[in-house]
């Protein structure tokens, strides 16, 4: 107390007139911020545990609670905002890396939301999505350069292994361990009904859904957790990950107190042993590395999957990109300043890493220049909140898109920002058995592929009213958007136009 | 046994030679072709000549005899099986290993037993007979990594920095490895009985292939090197 005293982020409001003391806020609570005081007949709080994941008020029966940020801050300061000095006085009080979750909350640009989509009017009319067919499929994978013909003139149509989405979108990779088996599972059957594809994340496949496998992309860390041939044949697709949007450059650390049952046997390292991912590759140093690795697994698997590289955008993601489409890898997958994660150190997560929109547009333009942009696809992630940021992606060069965050708030997450804590009272980034059961699969994966369908929907009146039938005349296609309040410099870099022109 | 002919086969080809032979099968005039035996859990496969990077990469049970050099990368995420090669072996071999074992009788170059694991009763040995690179078993987080030093006449068997971010498994150096520098989160300590015993059942195999006696081998001063349970990376966050 005293000079370490931090006053509590959040008040608990409580209506006496409504409250019922009926105790479910004190169950559903993994803070433990609720309580019940038998001396006062009533429910009491200590809000300094309180997170603001809004689950007490989710369930209160009786509409009695709601949490609200507290008023009681230091003398307003443009410059040294409360938030940073309460940064300076917890790694005062402890001498610890700040340690954040979920994707960047800084008010950055979101180039998104600077972005118009066209539409047609008198001249090519627009098309009614509900009575006429739309294609919102999409191959993934390398793309011949030219047709070719046996000797006796029939037509090769033996294409390099694809990856078939019924949409662009897919959902990225989030380990076993960061998020629960119910969650793993809800992502696994939403994308097997939806015809896309889930993510392990480098946790390794769980047993139980090997059977997902058709719709899965397995991924290659480097700490090579749970990666074994069994595992790479039973994926769509092997995603080698360099790097993450929410900490380019760095590694993971998971410590030994979460590598427990189920977590462990996935992973496949004892129960308390550290899961330490390291921040590099120790087998890559150059692109002829990479190709190394990537040809490793094309030959463990028989040339029968595409491979994923996926790497953070960083300054220089035009170049990186060109030497992974050299690389022998199919599809790209970059993901933006902006994404999510389990737990990141702050300031890797709020200041590394570029906006996922310039490095999509650049990349594209670099991969065209070149003469290699059919030699992968692309798939950008690092916040990409709706339907329109998916065909915006597209218009800018992206074959699909990936999206967690959203996915996760599809089953329940608050975005309170905790996950790192091990207590996701969601049942979502938690291993702890009697919260993990809150996340209900047959309601997650009902709920994850409303969610995409009601984007599939939105893409098709959203390309209906461009006058355009199949996305992937879409791909690319930057007559299609205007930006607003953009400089040149920014405008160039996206290649399009601002509004008015 | 089926003789290959690799001469003219590029790694892809002679990869499907392999995986459609049934029984074991000998590779003759191997000129580096990569990824060779890459995920494959049968056969018995003696290579004549140079394989190239990434031999045994993801090996699932198969057998891989070098009679020779190897390069880079031998047995990259290797889960089961046992790679023997009567040579030198290049850099970061038995990279993340999990299993199986392989047996160098020559010299390993940097980075040798990185990151290797342990799940259950997988327990991967990397057995080294004469001398090993820097960053020897760099984030070992399981398995056995032994280098014995033979042919090193007093010499350093092991180069700069070993044992960098080690947080399970073993590791045994055949020299009381007065001259070698550990990190701060490693504990080195003379062999007692115990590990010998331990180590002796790891080298029986080792000696039965490369026609070592056994009790020669014991016969010297062994350093075992594990990490320090008290002295890990720990508690290094606050909570934002």
């Amino acid at each position: 107390m005293g000079v370490e005293f931090l006053y509590p982020e959040y008040e608990v409001i409580r209506s006496t007139d409504r409250c019922i003391a009926c105790r479910v806020c004190e169950r559903q609570c993994a803070n433990e911020v609720h309580s019940y005081s038998a001396e006062r007949g009533a429910m009491i709080s200590d809000e300094s545990k309180c997170v603001n994941c809004q689950r007490c008020v989710s369930l209160c029966p009786t509409r009695a609670l709601k949490i609200v940020r507290s008023d009681c801050v230091l003398k307003a300061n443009a410059n040294w905002s409360n938030d940073t000095i309460r940064e300076i006085y917890k790694q005062a009080n402890s001498g610890g890396v700040l340690l954040s979750s979920m994707g960047n909350p800084k008010s950055m640009p979101v180039y998104w939301d600077r972005i118009l989509i066209n539409a047609s009017q008198v001249t090519n009319p627009p098309i009614d999505p509900l009575r006429e067919p739309m294609e919102t499929r999409v191959f993934l994978g390398k793309k011949p350069d030219r047709m070719t013909r046996s000797p006796d003139g029939r037509l090769v149509c033996d294409l390099p292994p694809q990856l078939e989405l019924s949409m662009p979108v897919m959902f990225s990779a989030m380990s076993y361990g960061s998020i629960s088996y119910n969650a793993h599972a809800s992502l696994a059957r939403a994308a097997t009904e939806l015809g896309t594809y889930y993510n392990t994340g480098e946790g390794g496949l769980h047993e139980d859904f090997y059977k997902y496998g058709a719709h899965t992309v397995v991924q290659v860390a480097s700490g090579r957790f749970g990666v074994h041939e069994d595992y790479l044949e039973a994926g769509a697709a092997i995603e080698i990950k360099m790097g993450q949007g929410a900490k380019p450059g760095i590694g993971g650390h998971l410590p030994g107190t979460k590598i427990v049952g189920d977590v462990s046997r996935t992973r496949m390292i004892p129960e308390g042993s550290d899961a330490i991912s390291p921040a590099p590759h120790h087998d890559i140093y150059s692109i002829e590395d990479l190709r190394q690795l990537v040809y490793s697994l094309k030959e463990a698997t028989e040339y029968k999957k595409p491979i994923i590289v996926k790497v953070a955008a960083v300054h220089n993601i035009a170049a990186i990109a060109s030497g992974i489409a050299r690389s022998g890898a199919d599809i790209i997958a970059i993901d933006g300043f902006r994404g999510g994660t389990g737990a990141a150190p702050t300031r890797i997560r709020d200041n590394v890493g570029i906006p996922i929109e310039l490095a999509l547009a650049s990349v594209d333009r670099r991969l065209r220049d070149e003469g290699i942009r059919n030699n992968v696809s692309l798939v950008v992630g690092g916040s990409v909140r709706s339907s329109a940021d998916v065909v915006k992606a597209v218009a800018l060069g992206a074959d699909a898109c990936y999206v967690a965050t959203a996915a996760v708030l599809a089953l329940g997450c608050h975005l309170c920002r905790t996950c790192q804590t091990g207590k996701c009272n969601w049942g979502i980034a938690t291993q702890r058995p009697d919260l993990v059961k809150r996340l209900n699969p047959d309601i997650g994966s009902e709920r994850l592929v409303n969610l995409m369908t009601a984007w599939r929907r939105e893409i098709m009146e959203l390309m209906g009213g461009m006058g355009i039938n199949s996305i992937e005349a879409l791909r690319g296609n930057r007559l299609m958007l205007r930006g607003v309040g953009l400089n040149e410099k920014e405008l160039e870099i996206l290649g399009i136009s601002h509004a008015g022109e | 046994m089926t003789c290959v002919r690799a001469e003219n086969l590029s790694y892809r080809e002679l990869n499907e030679v392999i995986r459609n032979t049934a029984g074991p099968c000998s590779i003759e005039g191997c000129r580096g072709q990569r990824f060779i035996a890459a995920g494959m859990s049968e056969g018995e496969i003696t290579i004549h000549g140079v394989p190239g990077n990434a031999l045994g990469a993801y090996l699932n049970g198969a057998g891989v005899t070098v009679l020779g050099n190897a390069q880079d990368a031998v047995g990259d995420t290797m889960n089961a099986g046992r790679i023997i090669v009567h040579g030198n072996i290049g850099d970061a071999a038995g990279y993340a290993m999990r299993g199986g074992c392989i047996y160098v009788r020559g010299n390993a170059g940097y980075r040798a037993g990185i990151h290797m694991k342990a799940y259950r009763e997988k327990i991967p040995k990397l057995i080294i007979g004469g001398s090993a690179g820097s960053f020897l078993g760099e984030y070992q987080a399981g398995g056995i990594i032994a280098v014995l030093g033979l042919g090193n006449a007093g010499g350093r068997i092991v180069g700069n920095f070993p044992c960098t971010g080690m947080h399970g498994g073993k590791l045994f150096l055949r020299s009381d490895a007065s001259d070698v520098e550990f990190p701060k989160t490693v504990v080195a300590r003379r062999a007692n009985e115990e590990d010998l015993a331990e180590l002796r059942q790891v080298l029986l195999d080792y000696c039965a292939v490369f026609g070592y006696d056994i009790e020669e081998l014991l016969n010297a001063p062994f350093t075992v090197v594990s990490p320090d349970e008290g002295n890990q990376y720990r508690q290094m966050y606050v909570a934002n």
